[in-house]
């Protein structure tokens, strides 16, 4: 076991009024604490629950988990030395300044007063927010906000970062924009970012971990997660009936209503240039992280009914 | 202890300098409630209960004050996700609450500074009599606050956090004879008010000054209830907090 690693060992949550339902079902996985670790998964998957145990906010049930060899349970105060936490749904306090805000993290964590206000200006203008560090966070853009809360985080001199769905509610630009703050920020800290939206995860993090009903479904790089499915290349067509004879491949409805062939290089090659001289317009990319993490979804759920 | 000071003061801010720099209309609602029954009663009572009155004032005060500390944490913990920000920070537990308890305290400054005045001009209170009041709205405070600690870790929902901090808050120092003396109470429901810890700290400060005359026994008694009651509350309290969730 390396000591730079995060670890989970058979990592067990059953909430005592959730009727013996596990939130969080024999986790175990090893992952580098560095660069950008994603948890996806649907809405109830644990993903929140699993960081809230990481993040020492919340005792598991049973199984362990370390953090560069400290244990969440038993080293809790040196974890949390080092770590700082966006929580699912954390909100900024609307009769606070940003500034306020970021000074008033910083005197929690035990940084003085004057450079408590330092920093936090040096932080607020690294998110760009320089000009409404003195502006009432209720008057703020819902994107703003969120920019507060990650400038809170960035001021801090934890390296081990939690953001538990950053994003979500934000609109395409602040989303793009908090993208940039998150890549900026993972430079030199390890960040463990939950997300429903495959697209951030696909885009931000060097490992992904695909939860599902407690479990661990996928696990790996983007390319690993790739390996686990039969076909490497999707190709998108409006209707099946524009698709030659394919000799290798998966024909499905994607939930785009296009039809999509999954297949293996050479038959996309070949189906892609049938179509081109067909004149049919069609798009081939590599399958993303939405196709596998549908693929591992599925897959669970037909072991779970079997 | 620099840092733990540090963490104190972060609580502090954000509990009550920050909403009151920005919010000063908030400060008005602190003053307004325990003044507008020791006017209430004033009036009716044509000035005679003008002591008890300022004296209740003070005592709902400090309690409210506990009380509202309920509704803060449920607030901040649950509505903003403060709590689960700072537990995973270097933050001790202990200067977190302190820090939120004293906010409490800070924010009921403007109402205290009132009735001290109205204390000074209508009461006169000598050295001991002020002691013994400062021990008494100590020890309300340090029951509610512990009180509201403890109420806090029950409720995830604020809209029932708020409406439990306000049941409780008339329930204790409204209801009970702490603004006027006990006395006033018709027997049968005199029992009843000795059930609230606020009517022994109603009685103590009352004898304190001379208002009402009580025999040794009586203070002996009322003081042993409210100091049993308080620590009571405070081991619940400490017994009932979680830091990290379970």
């Amino acid at each position: 076991m390396s000591m730079e690693t995060l670890l989970c060992d058979s990592l067990t949550k059953v909430y005592s009024d959730s009727k013996g339902r596990k939130a969080v079902d024999s986790v175990s996985f090893e992952v580098p604490s560095h660069g950008i670790f994603s948890l996806i998964g649907m809405n109830g998957a644990g993903k929140t629950t699993l960081v809230r145990i990481l993040a020492t906010q919340l005792a598991p049930t049973a199984g362990r988990a370390t953090i560069d060899g400290l244990d969440v349970i038993v080293d809790a105060k040196k974890i949390r030395e080092r770590i700082a936490c966006i929580p699912q749904e954390a909100r900024t306090i609307p009769w606070m300044t940003p500034k306020q805000t970021v000074l008033s993290y910083l005197l929690w964590r035990g940084v003085s007063y004057n450079e408590a206000g330092r920093n936090a200006s040096e932080a607020l203008a690294k998110v760009g927010l320089e000009a409404q560090e003195n502006i009432l966070n209720r008057r703020l853009s819902g994107g703003t906000k969120r920019k507060v809360l990650v400038a809170t985080v960035l001021s801090s001199d934890a390296d081990i970062i939690f953001l538990d769905e950053p994003t979500t509610g934000l609109d395409p630009i602040s989303r793009q924009e908090l993208w940039t703050s998150l890549t900026r920020l993972a430079e030199h800290r390890f960040l463990i970012l939950t997300t429903h939206y495959l697209e951030e995860a696909e885009r931000l993090a060097n490992v992904i971990g695909i939860l599902h009903l407690g479990k661990v479904v996928g696990f790996g790089t983007l390319d690993q997660l790739r390996s686990t499915l039969r076909y490497q290349y999707s190709l998108m067509v409006t209707s099946e009936a524009e698709l030659p004879v394919v000799k290798e491949g998966l024909v499905t409805r994607a939930r785009t209503g296009q039809t999509q062939l999954l297949t293996d290089e050479s038959e996309a090659h070949e189906i892609s240039r049938s179509l081109l001289e067909k004149g049919v317009k069609f798009s081939m990319s590599r399958v993303s992280l939405e196709d596998i993490f549908f693929h591992l979804v599925h897959a669970t759920g037909q072991e779970d009914s079997e | 202890m620099r840092a733990w000071g540090r963490e104190l003061l972060a609580s502090v801010l954000v509990n009550s300098i920050y909403e009151m720099k920005n919010y000063p209309v908030v400060l008005l609602n602190t003053v307004l409630s325990p003044l507008s029954f020791l006017i209430v009663i004033t009036f009716v009572s044509k000035g005679q209960l003008i002591g008890e009155a300022i004296e209740g004032g003070f005592i709902m005060s400090m309690f409210q004050s506990g009380m509202s500390l309920q509704g803060d944490l449920s607030h901040l913990k649950n509505d903003f996700k403060l709590q689960d920000m700072v537990v995973s920070s270097p933050t001790t537990p202990s200067a977190y609450v302190t820090g939120m308890a004293l906010a409490e305290v800070i924010y009921s400054i403007p109402a205290l500074a009132v009735l001290t005045v109205l204390a000074a001009i209508y009461i006169h209170p000598g050295v001991v009599q002020s002691l013994e009041l400062l021990g008494v709205f100590l020890l309300m405070f340090l029951g509610s606050v512990a009180m509201g600690f403890t109420l806090s870790t029950f409720s995830s929902d604020i809209v029932q956090s708020f409406a439990f901090s306000r049941l409780i808050s008339t329930v204790f120092s409204t209801l009970p004879p702490v603004y006027y003396p006990i006395t006033y109470i018709p027997l049968p429901f005199r029992y009843a008010a000795y059930l609230s810890p606020t009517t022994y700290a109603g009685e103590i400060a009352q004898n304190s000054t001379g208002l009402i005359q009580l025999s040794t026994t009586d203070i002996f008694s009322a003081w042993t209830i409210l100091i049993a009651v308080s620590l009571a509350l405070l081991l619940i309290a400490v017994k009932k907090a979680r830091w990290r969730d379970i």
